[in-house]
């Protein structure tokens, strides 16, 4: 019998953390593949409306993004509290979509750019004046294909 | 010659490591939302062209800078907009060449003749919040996903959302070009004519 030796007891054996590393590996791998490198800065508030009758958006590189919503609190003194466009990384006017989209445009192969699409991140509080100028711009310029990005979710949650 | 145990790595600092890049991730990603309602504009034309419809056929929606919905002259809250649409698209009223075979609303003479005469008119204000705009987008845009789900269910069996998730499948077993013909076809009965009017 002398070949099972009784626990010593006593002592708490201490936690062993060689597992720690896994776990939090683990969390590291979840966020790089969920997640995707942040592209420009949001200098406004964008908090998107939701809807349930969504679509994906694919071809990630064909998509330019037009940024509207009210400037974030650091920058309200000198754009004032209404909404504005974002466009790249810095806030713009309703007349520089024009040589926006041509700049996209020119970034992109020439077959390609047919498929070109405008995807307006509308804060869910900006009103619809901004939006319907932004609207006449892209007409102007015949980029007609746009997408209201949204959040997936019910409509009854748009209601504040 | 004396046996040495090979000296361990002392791993204790491998989870500072990584939580360091955690951290780092955490910070500079997001998480991107690419869900939207696909739009298209109409282009500008230069010349007016004045197309006939008739009263009948169009559905007026206009929302005013209080956000309140007014639907074919009368308030509506956004809840009753869908039921509202499928019935006036799917009216089918027309008689002898505008009939519609399809459809199975009460055929009052009063609403439109068919769905591919059924017009939405989308009006808005500069004040209208977008949130409400969206909202009502999406109401309009499930009418028009209802009435194709009902039509594709009832021709193919399958539903029209289901129809097209399968055509995007490059793994789709079946045969796509039917498929895609299937598709159009439900397109054409129920068009989205979706018409926003411009605001001055």
């Amino acid at each position: 019998m002398g070949k099972f030796k009784k626990k010593k007891s006593g002592d708490l054996p201490a936690i062993s953390t060689a597992s720690l590393p896994d776990i939090v590996f683990m969390l590291l791998f979840f966020f790089m593949v969920a997640t995707v490198m942040r592209e420009n800065s949001l200098k406004v508030k964008n908090v998107l409306p939701n809807a349930d009758q969504v679509e994906k958006l694919d071809k990630k590189d064909l998509i330019m993004y037009i940024y509207v919503g009210q400037p974030v609190k650091e920058l309200q003194k000198r754009y004032g509290k209404e909404s504005v466009i974002q466009l790249n990384d810095k806030i713009s006017y309703v007349s520089d979509i024009k040589s926006f989209v041509a700049a996209e445009r020119a970034s992109k192969r020439e077959e390609l750019r047919d498929y070109l699409t405008a995807a307006l991140k509308v804060d869910k509080d900006a009103n619809m004046g901004i939006v319907g100028d932004i609207k006449q711009e892209l007409r102007k310029v015949n980029a007609l294909k746009i997408n209201y990005t949204t959040r997936q979710g019910d409509i009854s949650e748009n209601r504040n | 010659m004396a046996k040495r145990a090979a000296p361990e790595v002392n791993a204790g600092s491998m989870a500072d490591i990584a939580f360091l890049l955690l951290i780092f991730f955490l910070v500079t990603t997001t998480i991107e939302t690419d869900t939207g309602l696909n739009r298209k504009l109409p282009p500008i034309n230069e010349e007016d062209v004045d197309v006939v419809i008739k009263e009948k056929n169009i559905f007026t929606v206009l929302i005013n800078d209080k956000n309140q919905l007014m639907v074919e002259e009368e308030l509506m809250e956004i809840k009753d907009l869908r039921k509202a649409a499928i019935e006036f698209l799917d009216n089918g009223g027309g008689t002898g060449e505008d009939a519609c075979s399809y459809c199975k609303g009460k055929k009052s003479p009063t609403s439109s003749d068919n769905p591919d005469k059924a017009v939405i008119s989308l009006k808005n204000e500069r004040g209208t919040t977008y949130s409400t705009y969206i909202s009502v987008q999406n109401e309009l845009v499930a009418a028009y996903n209802f009435l194709r789900n009902r039509r594709a269910q009832e021709l193919y069996g399958v539903s029209f959302a289901e129809m097209q998730k399968n055509y995007d499948d490059v793994n789709y077993k079946g045969n796509k070009e039917k498929l895609k013909e299937q598709i159009e076809k439900i397109k054409i009965e129920y068009p989205q004519k979706l018409s926003e009017v411009q605001n001055k």
